[in-house]
């Protein structure tokens, strides 16, 4: 497809290029149009031979570099290529004309200096501008398969998180529960849907709004307790304690979400007696601090299995957006509670806007 | 239908879906009674050895021990002689074991929220595995395929750590009061599980750990360390020969060392002979 391009195009330029192309001599024309042809068609061959061999040749010098290989030879390359191509494409295009016709027009080297020149600039020429056409044209073609890598990643985390955050085995759990509670106490399944609600609607939007007051994360982190406070009973004792003075402080919403899912699922959960779960705030310095402590089975009781993967991706994204939003000025490390008191206590510090602008 | 009275276990460590499943069982099947409800793992497996009822309900992610590990537990301490081994069925609120593996089988299982219908065939598929068994009482066959199936079921949930294990452990720091002794893993003759503790056996010394053995498992190189028992790990080259007596019991006799190791069902087939 490519050399027919080249030929179509060069046979009409050389066309235009000659004196009186369509003009009385009409066998000169013919032989004008034949050579024109030889000449378009030795070029593209001899070009496209260069340019195939010069790709091969460098792909596999890349492979063997552990490098990607690539579809052309590269812009200095592919210049080369170009020029040697017309040069040579050129002289087997007027030996070939020769030999159909039986005329004996002068090659390249048999011309004198200048005319040569311009012949060869004018060969030059379309396959410079097709060289350029397709290189655009991968380009674009990369640059589209990339965005669409990127957007799949993106995408593919994006579920990740809401997977991670609306966890599937707590939601059937959650729905299971207020289905039995819908037959058995109305009142307290109305209730528990509200919290559901609450939760559902927090989860979804966390990804869209930068930040919310600090109170409005209790609130949320409230809603989720009273859910798993329905389903483990007296097994999980939440406090939370909110200083007035801190409650407006702007946080990234649901920050905290995946450190009290991580205390309960491999804190309390596993625990037979359950335990005390305490959620603080505090102020100390110019930072805030939050944390989350469980008296559960603790960090290393707790089982090397398949689920501890869900933990490191709740953890890695919480340490994102802390990283993202606060860069190296905030943190959140993870300590085993020293015996004889057993469970985990997550902590997260922040900067403080500084005083007089709370 | 001519069943006698059936008799199940319930354990599930949420107290309002357990006492609904109780419900929704009552209704679908009157006859069926429920002789005892667990809280935890463990519970369930004292309690089913203790009331031997015909099937056992058991929730999979319950505190202590799971559903899987309840029922292998199970399968290791049933008596041969006697009931025969209770029929499965798993309560899950989501298909983390691919559950798939369930599908045909002779463990059945449930998803949360429990939907009637779903359980109404539970139920059918579970009175028609009673009637067959009290027609031709191939006990020791049907637990032999529960044993084979729990066998797969663990393995698939635990093949999710071979793959990104860590180097095999070559040496246990043991604290002993202010000192830390040092117990290359090569002379350890077998671990045994004691509460939240390990014993490390060696050809003259024991030593006590603080990890679990489930914790420790996975840290072992699994081609030279094989579990033979929910609680024993034993060193393949330290055993010396595997015994089996006229109930079928395996029995291992050690290099270096008197002691012998029960091998349990579970884990009977690691021993064929050529």
């Amino acid at each position: 497809m490519i050399i027919a391009g080249i030929t179509g195009f060069m046979s009409l330029l050389l066309t235009l290029q000659t004196p009186d192309a369509f003009g009385r001599n009409w066998q000169r024309t013919q032989n004008q149009w034949l050579y024109c042809l030889c000449v378009t068609l030795g070029c593209s061959a001899m070009i496209q031979l260069l340019a195939q061999a010069c790709t091969v040749l460098i792909n596999l010098r890349r492979t063997r570099q552990g490098l990607e290989t690539q579809g052309w030879p590269g812009w200095p390359l592919m210049l080369l290529c170009l020029l040697l191509g017309t040069l040579l494409g050129y002289s087997l295009g007027i030996e070939l004309g020769n030999v159909l016709t039986g005329r004996n027009e002068p090659g390249l080297f048999h011309v004198n200096l200048r005319s040569a020149a311009g012949m060869l600039g004018v060969s030059l020429l379309p396959g410079l501008a097709l060289t350029i056409y397709f290189v655009g044209k991968g380009q674009v073609e990369a640059a589209l398969t990339q965005a669409q890598t990127a957007q799949r990643l993106a995408a593919e985390n994006q579920l990740r998180l809401l997977e991670s955050q609306l966890e599937p085995h707590m939601l059937f759990n959650t729905l299971a529960n207020l289905r039995v509670l819908i037959g058995m106490d109305a009142a307290r399944a109305q209730s528990m849907l509200d919290h559901l609600i609450a939760f559902l609607r927090a989860t979804l939007n966390a990804s869209r709004s930068g930040s919310h007051p600090l109170r409005e994360e209790f609130a949320r982190l409230r809603d989720y307790l009273a859910l798993m406070q329905v389903r483990m009973g007296s097994r999980l004792q939440p406090q939370l304690d909110l200083p007035a003075e801190l409650a407006e402080l702007p946080v990234p919403p649901l920050l905290l979400q995946p450190l009290v899912e991580n205390a309960i699922k491999h804190g309390l959960e596993p625990a037979i007696a359950g335990g005390l779960l305490q959620i603080s705030a505090r102020r100390e310095d110019d930072q805030l601090i939050l944390e989350v402590l469980d008296h559960g089975v603790g960090l290393s009781a707790a089982k090397p299995s398949t689920e501890t993967e869900g933990t490191h991706f709740g953890l890695h994204q919480v340490r994102a957006r802390l990283a993202t939003q606060f860069g190296p000025a905030a943190g959140l490390s993870l300590q085993a509670l020293d015996a004889p008191e057993h469970g985990t206590r997550a902590r997260i510090h922040l900067p403080l806007p500084p005083p007089n602008r709370l | 239908m001519n069943l006698p009275a059936c008799t199940a276990l319930i354990a599930e460590d949420e107290i309002l879906l357990a006492e609904s499943l109780r419900q929704e069982l009552s209704r679908l099947w009157p006859a069926l009674e429920v002789v005892a409800m667990a809280g935890h793992g463990q519970e369930a497996v004292d309690q089913a050895l203790r009331q031997q009822p015909d099937i056992c309900f058991l929730d999979i992610r319950m505190p202590g021990l799971s559903g899987l590990e309840a029922a292998a537990a199970l399968a290791e301490d049933w008596p041969s002689e006697g009931t025969p081994f209770p029929l499965l069925v798993f309560i899950t609120a989501y298909d983390q074991y691919a559950l798939q593996a369930f599908e045909h089988a002779a463990v059945d299982y449930v998803l949360k929220p429990v939907q009637p219908e779903r359980l109404a065939q539970t139920c059918e598929r579970l009175r028609k595995a009673l009637l067959a068994r009290q027609a031709e009482q191939p006990a020791p066959a049907l637990l032999q395929n529960t044993v084979d199936q729990l066998r797969q079921l663990l393995s698939a949930g635990g093949l999710a750590n071979n793959i990104s294990r860590p180097e095999p452990l070559r040496l246990l720091q043991v604290s002993i009061g202010q000192t830390i002794q040092m117990v290359p893993v090569d002379e350890v003759l077998y671990f045994e599980a004691a509460d939240k503790y390990v014993r490390v056996l060696t050809r003259n010394k024991e030593h006590l750990v603080r990890i679990s053995l489930r914790e420790l498992l996975p840290q072992l190189d699994s081609q030279r360390f094989w579990q033979v028992h929910r609680s024993v790990v034993v060193r393949a080259d330290a055993i010396d020969r595997a015994v089996r007596d006229e109930s079928g019991r395996l029995t291992l006799h050690l290099h270096g060392s008197p002691d012998t190791l029960n091998v349990s069902r579970l884990y009977a087939p690691l021993f064929k002979g050529m």
